[in-house]
This record gives structure tokens, sequence and C-alpha cells, in this order.
């Protein structure tokens, strides 16, 4: 068996691993760093579940090989908040109902997150398909749309 | 928006505050299925058949076991075989459908599983476990496993609701039959009489959240089961038959659940868990790849269904006759049941025969899917009325209101139907600015609606109040979509103190008392009331505290807005942090405890208005639009209920257009993942547009009628109904995919 | 599983030789689903996006250079090679989700074998070339013969693409690529369709290259459409003949995504569209853009 030793800043901080040279990223940051908040949902990039900004872009963990992000930085959603004060897309999704079972809610909010880095006035049509990598089950993605243009629109006044 | 029939004046039920367990759900820190790591865990992986049908020969374990970190491997061998031990054909059916015994009887049947020290070991042993079977011929479909010499599953299968009881075993477990008036008389009286033939494939659940289940068993028997599921009674006492152990030997906790809508109220993964930790003497954890998911868990029946009725030229329904034959997969048990219940509930028809059949096949075991079995019947017969209602020149809506059933209406099931709401949603849709927005080229307008029962069944709870008068909810339900909301709203509600003072927790199997699971849209009706009814008891018990406290008679003290208060104003009211405060003199800590078989279940309606725009050259249909109005009783939980209705609205569209499971003609799946069982995505939508119509259930302290469910019943034969009127053509078999949409107008064009 | 990440195409290369079963790739988004399903169980995986060739696009005199690992995003967000290459830009865009985006590649895409490939028709009508590089060298292929298969090419086991040459936009001349897929994203094509045309001063068609994906084994172009579309104004009746060539030239299977029949008669539709939407950019272009 051969686990590489890999370092890579997470939600901002150095941190170290030990992974096995072809295990995911995924496996490495929920078994070996701990952070479950980032979830298997099909492991082969056709959920989101598990999106995290690796270097800066939105990226499926799963899809990624965990040797690969050594010296790279990697926001999870754990990393999403400052402190104790939430990202508004955050207090947005709770405020606006967006979520039910949880489950995709920490890859609906990178992903939105990632969009709204990029974009931040974006139209109804261009937050479906930033948020088309992204399943959710539950709510019909009604209230995960309008949650997102409304946490815009509070990051564009603040 | 929302028809209120009247307004009680709530303060805390029907608002829209932020969500007890929210936070938890937007940091990441919520622990779901696979989030558990204990200490010195070991990683399951299962093995599972390949074949659709094949006897077992042999099971050779020697490599798997003989390899680096393997701990434990097991077989059916490792299981009570409760065909010998008096087990009900229930239990064994689902301990085989757990761990196959002589014969796999679907592509991802389990045949043996391993836990290693770490997944990449246990996946390779998994993997080097040798299975000879011998490839038995299948069946897949109802056509197939009803046809005359067709191979069967179970060589003792007889169909049970024939009389005589037949004399040779087929592959139809049940027969059930609906019937009233007289049907010939019914279609003679009748001035256009439709007739149609529809089919329908199994569609699965869909929850993001694969199975997952963590096991830790101790060696005195006892064990601990960590897993997301919709009741956690329901897995301990599925675990322990399987394992042949008494319930009270297994304690679960419920992880958070992502998703399930049905599909998680049936053990996979527990008993395996267990005994593999027994077996290897470390906690285990099994987690399905998605994979799995599609190929050995859910899905709801795919059918085929006959209707015919007839209508007068007035509008008036004369008769119903409808067939129906429900896939099961591999085990007795498809919805056909319900299905035969609801399929023509929504209407009024003197004269209707309805027969169904449980039709066992080679594909997983079906499991409960939102509001089971009458999806794909109302499918078939909204399809029907739509064109009953063109073909007499009449508004579908209309057609469905002159034959609506109300308050009184002997129900085609049986019961008379106490108040309910279908009229209301049907009104809701005919008043929505939709119904007459102007469509453009390519585009069309469907109209269906749907009835579901709801279910009451059992639920605990326990309140207990906090020494400085906040309060803790404790239940035993799985929050699958915002149920501890609705609790802390009732709660709230009832004693009188502000929601963010109420923690409800959702509690082990030793912490609570027996809940059924979270389905049927019971929770917030059933859990719901059981919360009421401890907040009650504890109401009654501060009153009679504040009475101690004052030296006055009980009837002297009232509960009003979180205070006692003497009738006549005599006494400085006592707040309920007053009498908490001071609960050691007045006879100890204040709790309350209550469980109850709900009784007075209120049934649901929805009505569906749904635009679409089809490609006439590709077959593409997009769904521009869309509204759902239905009867929530009360929303105690307003944007929890629309989330629910919306749900429905978009796994109902996925239904309609483009889920199916595709099986090659050896029985094996071909789409088992998120990329070819294609769910819908975000930019498949538009907004789902809601109108709660709440027609409270006069049963229930708070009018609730349960919301989950009904809201996945109108969907496909509302699009269907638009698709017809964008493009002329009827579409009769779901998935209506653009490979048969555009077959159906090149057909239309010849 | 071991992994490699060499810094140089000569490190790479070394890396390659030296392996029994090596999986080279950029982003993994189609290695990963197939190690998962067993269908690829690689000795060594080969990252090559430590290689700063493989992630370099350059505007150059006569053409772009695009790296072959260069994530799909990156070249679509690039906005003159967008403005120049249009459909191709389209059709990179269209490999999966946001996060797929961000690790698909041209390369990738190519190599991958799929019929289906998104990029590859849009490559083909704009007369792309890889330059793949190997343990013998370096040479320099059209991307229409890498391709040989569903799953297979012609790169040898010690070879991989570095860079793609894409000469500049002609003048007036417009490029498209339609798909039709059942859901909005997330999905494989069921029919692709690549196109470019280049208009003359009075508009008539003197180029026009019709590549189909999708609908056999390897990409197909259209060489009937192709010469029914040249020398003539673009109307009703061409159109006609270029749906119905595009028809004939598919030779699709029945599988879970599409039909025979569906696919020709689709194939015939997206070429009809794609035609008119690469005809309509052709217009706009003046030649001076590059």
């Amino acid at each position: 068996m051969s686990r590489r030793h890999i370092t890579a800043t997470i939600n901002g901080d150095e941190v170290d691993f030990l992974a096995e040279e072809g295990s995911s990223l995924l496996n490495a940051l929920r078994d070996e760093v701990g952070l479950t908040g980032v979830k298997e949902g099909c492991g082969t990039g056709d959920c989101g579940s598990c999106s995290v900004l690796l270097n800066d872009y939105l990226t499926c963990a799963c899809l990624v090989f965990a040797p690969e992000v050594e010296g790279g930085t990697i926001v999870t959603v754990e990393g999403l908040a400052n402190g104790g004060e939430l990202h508004p897309l955050q207090q947005c999704f709770l405020e606006g109902a967006a979520l039910q079972c949880g489950i995709c809610t920490p890859g609906f909010l990178m992903a939105a997150k990632a969009l709204l880095d990029r974009n931040p006035n974006p139209t109804e049509t261009e937050i479906r398909y930033a948020l088309a990598g992204n399943l959710c089950r539950c709510t019909g993605y009604d209230k995960i749309v309008r949650a997102v243009q409304e946490a815009a629109s509070q990051i564009r006044e603040a | 928006m929302a028809v209120i029939e009247e307004n009680p004046g709530y303060k805390w039920v029907g608002t829209r505050p932020i969500r007890p367990d929210g936070l938890e759900k937007i940091t990441g820190k919520a622990q779901f299925g696979a989030d558990s790591i204990l200490p010195g865990m070991l990683y399951g992986s299962v093995v599972r058949s390949p074949h659709a049908h094949a006897r077992i020969l042999s099971i050779d374990m020697s490599v798997a076991k003989s390899m680096p970190g393997v701990k434990a491997v097991i077989t059916s061998a490792d299981f009570p075989d409760l065909a010998l031990n008096g087990g009900s054909a229930g239990d064994i059916d689902m301990s085989n459908n757990v761990m196959a015994r002589a014969k796999v009887l679907y592509e991802g049947h389990v045949v043996a599983a391993v836990a290693a020290n770490t997944r990449e070991q246990a996946k390779a042993a998994a993997d080097a476990v040798i299975v000879n079977y011998e490839v038995l011929p299948h069946v897949l479909t109802v056509d197939e496993a009803m046809a005359d010499n067709a191979p069967l599953l179970h060589d003792g299968m007889y169909t049970k609701g024939i009389d005589p009881k037949p004399e040779k075993p087929s592959n139809v477990a049940s027969r059930v039959v609906h019937e009233r008036g007289d049907l010939d008389k019914g279609f003679a009286e009748a001035d256009l009489v439709i007739e149609r033939e529809y089919t329908t494939k199994p569609v699965h659940q869909g929850y993001i959240e694969p199975h997952a289940a963590v096991a830790d068993a101790n060696s005195d028997g006892r064990a601990h089961i960590w897993c997301s599921s919709q009741g956690h009674f329901q897995m301990r006492a599925h675990t322990a038959t399987v394992l042949g152990v008494s319930p009270g030997t297994i304690k679960v906790t419920a992880a958070e659940i992502g998703g399930g809508f049905g599909g998680k109220t049936v053990v996979y993964l527990e008993p395996l868990a267990v005994r593999l930790s027994q077996r290897a003497g470390r906690p285990v954890k099994l987690v399905m790849d998605r994979d799995e998911v599609f190929r050995a868990s859910g899905p709801t029946s795919g059918t085929r269904i006959k209707v015919k009725m007839g209508v007068t030229n007035e509008g008036q329904l004369t008769a119903a006759d409808v067939w129906m034959g429900y896939e099961a997969g591999a085990f007795s048990g498809s919805p056909v049941g319900a299905a035969g219940m609801t399929v023509i509930a929504c209407y009024d028809i003197p004269n209707f025969f309805v027969e169904g059949f449980d039709v066992v096949v080679n594909k997983p075991r079906v499991a409960a899917y939102r509001a089971p079995g009458a999806p794909m019947a109302a499918f078939a017969v909204e399809t029907v009325m739509d064109e009953l209602a063109r073909g007499i020149n009449i508004d579908p809506i209309d057609l469905r209101l002159q034959n609506a059933v109300v308050e009184g209406t002997q129900a085609s099931y049986g019961p008379k139907f106490p108040r309910i709401g279908f009229v209301e949603t049907l009104e809701a849709i005919k008043n929505h600015p939709q119904y007459t927005a102007e469509l453009g080229p390519n585009q069309g307008r469907g109209v269906a609606a749907g009835f579901w029962f709801n279910a009451g069944m059992n639920s605990s709870a326990t309140v207990h109040i906090n020494e400085n008068g906040t309060a803790t909810v404790v239940v035993g339900s799985p929050d699958i979509g915002g149920s501890r909301q609705s609790m802390a709203l009732m709660a709230a509600e009832e004693l009188g103190i502000s929601y963010e003072n109420i923690k409800p927790v959702v509690a082990d199997t030793e912490t609570v008392g027996f809940n059924d699971v979270t389905g049927g849209s019971r929770v917030t009706l059933a859990t719901g009331a059981a919360v009421v009814d401890a907040c009650r008891v504890i109401t009654a018990d501060l009153r009679a505290r504040a009475a101690k406290t004052w030296d006055v008679e009980i009837d002297d003290v009232e509960w009003v807005d979180g205070q006692a208060q003497h009738v006549d104003g005599s006494q400085p009211p006592l707040s309920l942090a007053d009498l908490a405060g001071k609960s050691g003199r007045t006879g100890g800590p204040i709790s309350a405890t209550a469980s109850l078989n709900a009784r007075g279940v209120g049934a649901a309606f929805s009505t569906q208005l749904c635009d679409v725009e089809v490609d006439p050259e590709t077959g593409i249909t997009r769904v521009i639009r869309y509204v759902s109005a239905q009867d929530a009783g009360r929303a105690i939980s307003p944007a929890y209920v629309e989330g629910q209705m919306q749900g429905g609205v978009a796994q109902g569209i996925g239904w309609a257009l483009n889920e199916e499971y595709i099986h090659n003609s050896s029985g094996v799946m071909e789409n088992a993942s998120f990329l070819d069982y294609r769910i819908p995505v975000a930019s498949d939508l538009p907004m789902i547009d809601t109108v709660i119509v709440e027609v409270p259930n006069p049963a229930h302290p708070y009018g609730v009628r349960g919301v989950g469910e009904v809201g996945i019943v109108p969907p496909m034969a509302a699009v269907a109904n638009a698709i017809s009127d964008a493009a002329g053509v009827r579409m009769k078999d779901l998935p209506m995919s653009p490979v048969k949409l555009l077959e159906a107008l090149n057909e239309k064009g010849k | 599983m071991k992994y490699a990440s060499p810094s140089s195409v000569e490190e790479a290369t070394g890396v390659l030789a030296g392996a029994l079963s090596a999986q080279v790739f950029a982003g993994a988004t189609d290695v990963v689903p197939q190690i998962r399903a067993g269908r690829k169980q690689p000795e060594i995986l080969v990252d090559l996006k430590g290689i700063k060739e493989l992630l370099n696009v350059s505007n150059e005199a006569t053409h772009w250079r695009v790296g072959a690992a260069t994530p799909t995003a990156r070249l679509t967000e690039n906005s003159d090679f967008s403005s120049e290459f249009p459909g191709l830009s389209e059709a990179a865009g269209l490999i999966g989700s946001d996060q797929i985006q961000n690790r698909s590649s041209l390369g990738g895409n190519l190599c991958n074998g799929s019929p289906a490939a998104d990029s590859v028709p849009a490559m083909v009508v704009n007369g792309v070339r890889a330059v793949v590089a190997g343990g013998s060298g370096s040479r320099t292929v059209p991307v229409s013969e890498i391709v040989t298969g569903p799953g297979k090419t012609s790169l040898a086991d010690d070879e991989f693409i570095v860079e793609f040459e894409i000469d500049h936009m002609p003048a007036h001349t417009g490029d498209a690529y339609l798909r039709l897929i059942p859901r909005t994203e997330m999905d494989i094509a069921v029919v692709g369709v690549g196109v470019r045309v280049t208009l003359d001063d009075v508009g008539m068609v003197s180029a026009a290259d019709i590549v189909l994906g999708a609908v056999a084994p390897t990409v197909v172009r259209v060489p009937e459409a192709e010469a029914a579309l040249v020398g003539n104004q673009i109307n009703d009746e061409i159109l006609a003949t270029v749906s119905a060539a595009a028809s004939e030239a598919c030779n699709p299977i029945d599988d879970k995504r599409g039909t025979i029949a569906y696919r020709k008669q689709v194939a015939g539709v997206l070429a009809k569209r794609a035609v008119l939407l690469a005809a309509e950019r052709a217009a706009e272009r003046n030649g001076d853009a590059k």
C-alpha cells in the first residue's frame, strides 16, 4: 500500500494528510481531514455534492486524485463562513428555506459562491445553468434559485 | 399565495422562521448516514449478482478471506433461515432481499459482504469472492411475467385474491378489486367512451444521499447502528428480524437523512453491517455506490394500465373500467393496492370496476415512492379525463368540478369523505392567471388532479421544560424536510413561548417512545399531534402548579400567552420561566410524554397546471410554466409546505419526461448513474408556483392534512395533457422522451 | 495505483515508456468514472497538468495554440478565442457542468474516444491539428485522424497530445456546433453537428464543412451536404438536401440514449440549423478579427 504525504491549504490552514495515490480528494477530505461536509452523491462528477473550490475553481472533489492537490488551496463548505459570520449565501439559504434534506446544500453553496464571485448579477437562467451540475431532489430548485438571487442582491448592495 | 378559509390568529403556526437544524446543514456540520467515523472502524463492500435470475451453486470465499486487511466475509449462511424458523412470508422476503439465499432474483441482489481495514481492501476482497451461478430465464415486465409458461421467480407463489385458489403457481402475487354499480349500464348511458392503454417504467426516488450504515456490535450481542433512514425504529425492527434477535438488543441512532421519498423505509445495509461487525469485532461502515443505489434499492413499479371511462354530453361521468398490472420487483408488494384505492378517488362515478395485479419480475424489489402507486394510475385516468373533456367540448377543470368528490361522497375505496378541499384546489387553478395566459407557438397547457390518503400511524413525543422556561421537544421521527420546524411551531403555539426557545430533537430508539416511519405524509399530523398532546399535559400541569402556588382551584387558572393567569386577574401572572425556575417546590421537573395512534387522517388533493413548449422537429419538451394548488389542511410551516409541493412537481416532471430504468435483454440495468438516469437539473425547470389551499382537517388540533406526497400524483398527466395541447399527440407511455414524442409526431404527420 | 506528475514532455514520455499500464489524464472527468466502474485499472496515473505547454493558450500570427490539458472553462472565457471560434467555444463549453468545465480539456475530450465528444466535430470542421509527443519524437496530426473507434485512438502507448493548432478563422467564415440532449445540461450528446461555412461577396457558400458526432463509431463528415452547399445560396431546397444527406451519413446504433431512427432524423434537423447559424456568423465576420 502506498500512502503519499500531501500538504495543502484547506480552509485557510496548512494541512497535512496521507492518502492512497489513486484515491480521490473527496475520500481524503472526508476520511483523512475530517471534512465530512463534503458529500458523496455519485462519485462520478454527476451530482455536484462534493463541490469544492480547488485553487479558486469549482471542482468535484470526487474527480480529483488526492495527490493533485499537493501545494494547492482548497475551500470547502466548512470554510465558507467567516468565523462566526455566515456567508450571505448561507444566510439566504436559511431564510429562504432553500434546503430540505440538506445533503446537496454544501455543494450548492460552493457552486453558487463560484458563480457570484465571477458574476455578481446573474439572471435566473444564468443561475440555473451555473447550478446545473448540482442535483437536488427535494426542492425543485425554486427556492435555491431565489436564495441565490437574494444573496447576489445583498452582496451587490454590501 | 394561500387561500385561507379562516384565520384563527395563530402566533407561530403559519410563520416562516429559520429552521432549527438549518445552521448545521449550511455549515457542513450535520452528520448524515456516511459521516460517522468510529475508532477502529472497518469499511465494508458488498458482492452483488451480475445476473437477473440465477441459482447460486457455490460461493468460494477462501481467496477473499486471505487477502490483506480482510476481517470478515459473510453470506446467507451467516443469517438465520427464517423459512425454517416459522418466519412470516413478509419477513422471509425481507431477509432474502437483504441477502440472497438459494437464488438471486435481480441484477444487484446481494450474495456476500466483506469488511476490511480500508475501502480499497474491502473492494478488492469483494471482487475476489467467487460465486458460481446457474443462470435461469428471467422476466422483466408485467407482460412477460404474466405470460403463459413464464419462468417463475417463486415456485410457491399462488395468486391471492382469486377464489378458488389457482391450481398453478405464477408470478402474480395478488389481485385486488374495487367495484360499484353496473358497468354495462354505466357505459350504455355514456355519450362518449374513451378507452386507452398506458405503460410506465420503474423510476427511482433519486435521493442524493446513498444508503449508508455504520454498526458497532458488542460481544454480548448488543449492537448500535448509525444510519440514515425514514424510521430508525423500523430499521431496528427489521434488522432484528433478519438477524433473528430481539429488537431490544439493537440501538439505532438516526443520522440526518439525505432524502428518502419512501425509499429509505427499507433495510438493505443495516443487518449486513451488524453481522460484519460481530464477525470482525470492530465497527463497520457500509455505504452504497450510486450504481448500487440504482441497481438494488428503490425503485417504484413499472406498470401497464388500461382505462375505459364514459361521460354524458352534459359532463356526467357514468362508468370507469380500470385494469392495472404493477411490477413488484423480485418480491411481492407493489403498491397496486393503493393504486386501486386512489385511481378514481377524485371522482364520484356511479359504476366502476377496478382490478389490479401485483406481479413479480426480475428487477429490484420496489420500495415506497411518494404516494406509492397513485401517480401512474393518475397518469392514465387524468389523461383520459382530458380526452373526455375535449371530446364533449367542456373545460377540463369544469369536467372535474362537476364530478369532484366532496364532503359526504362515498369514496371509490369505501368510506365517506369528511371535509376535503378538492374543489377548492380546482377553483384555485381555474382562478390562477396562468390558466388564461396567452400561449406562444408550439406551446400547450394541461391540467391534472390527484388524490392521496395520507397516513396516521404511531408516534410518541416527549417535551421537557428546562429550568429557564425554554423547552426541548423530543421526537422519534427523522426530519427529512423540515419537520423539526413544524414540531417547534406547534409547541410554541401550545406553550405560548417563542419558537426560538424551543429545541426540537430527533432522538435514538432508546431515548424516545416508538415511532413509525417518516412517510405517508404523517409526521406533521401524527407526531405533531403527539407533541401537541404532550404540550397540553404540560400546560395542565403548569396550571396546577400555579394553582398550588396561589392556593386556588386549577379551574381558576388559565394558560394564556405563555403565562398562568388567574381568571379574575387577582394574582400577578406566572410565566413559564417563573414556574420552571421554581419547579422543585411544586412537584419537581416539568415534563410530559404522549404516545398515540393517529386517527382522523385528512385526505389530500392537488390540482396542477402545466405549460410546455415542444420542439416539433426534435421531440424535445420543455416545461415553461407550472402551478400547483394543494390542500394542506393547515400549513404549519408554509415555506416547507411549498417545498414539498415544488419537490413533488419536480420529481413528477422528471418521471414524465426522462426518468426510466433501462434494462438490456439480459436484465442488466444500463443507466445506473445520474448521468444516464436523468433527474431534472436546475436549468430544466421553471419556477414552480404554489397555491396553498387551506381547508383544515377537522380531526387535527391544527387542521393538518399532510402535504408530502400528493404533489407527485398529477404532474405526469399534466405534462402529457400539455404536450397534447401543444403538439396534437397523445402520449401514453412514460417517459415522454424526445425519441417517443418524435415517433408520435412522425406518426401523426403520415 | 501510483500517481506521477511530470513537469516536462520529456519526463512524461519517460514515465510512459517505463510503465506497464499507464493512464495519462488532464481533468480525469472520464477517467475517474471508468476506473470506478472497473473498466480501467492502470498501474500508474500520469497527470499532464504539470507540463506548462499543455496549459498554454496563445494567439499567434497564423494560428491559435491551445494546450491539450487546458480546462475548457479557461478556453471559453478567452473572449478573443470565443469570438473568433464561437462554434468551437460553445462545443467545448458544453462538456459538462461548471465543475466539469474547470477540469475537462480538448485533449481529454478527444482522446477519451467517445463518438459523442462535443468538441470533436467542432474541431474537425475547423481543421484543428494535434501536436503529439512520444518516445520517438513529435508529430502533427489532424484531429480527424486521432480517434479510430469508440475508446480507441491512433496514439501509441507512450504518446499524448501536447497542444492543438487552430488556424485563424478566414474572412466571411463562421462555425457552429449544435447538439441534442434530453435535458438542458449534464447529458451526453444523442446527436451533435459541427458546421463551418465560408461565404463569398454575394453570400454564396464558397466552402463548407459538416461533421456529425454521436451517430457513428467516430465522427463522420457529410461530403454530400458540403457539396450541396458550395456554390449555392442557402435556401430551403439546399437545406433540405443538407438535412437528407446528414441523415443518410449516419451509421448509428440503438442504445440507452437514442434510437437509430431518432438519431438519423435529428441529425438532419440539427445540420440544417447549424448551417444557418454558421452562415449567419460568417455573414457577420468581415475578416478583421483574429
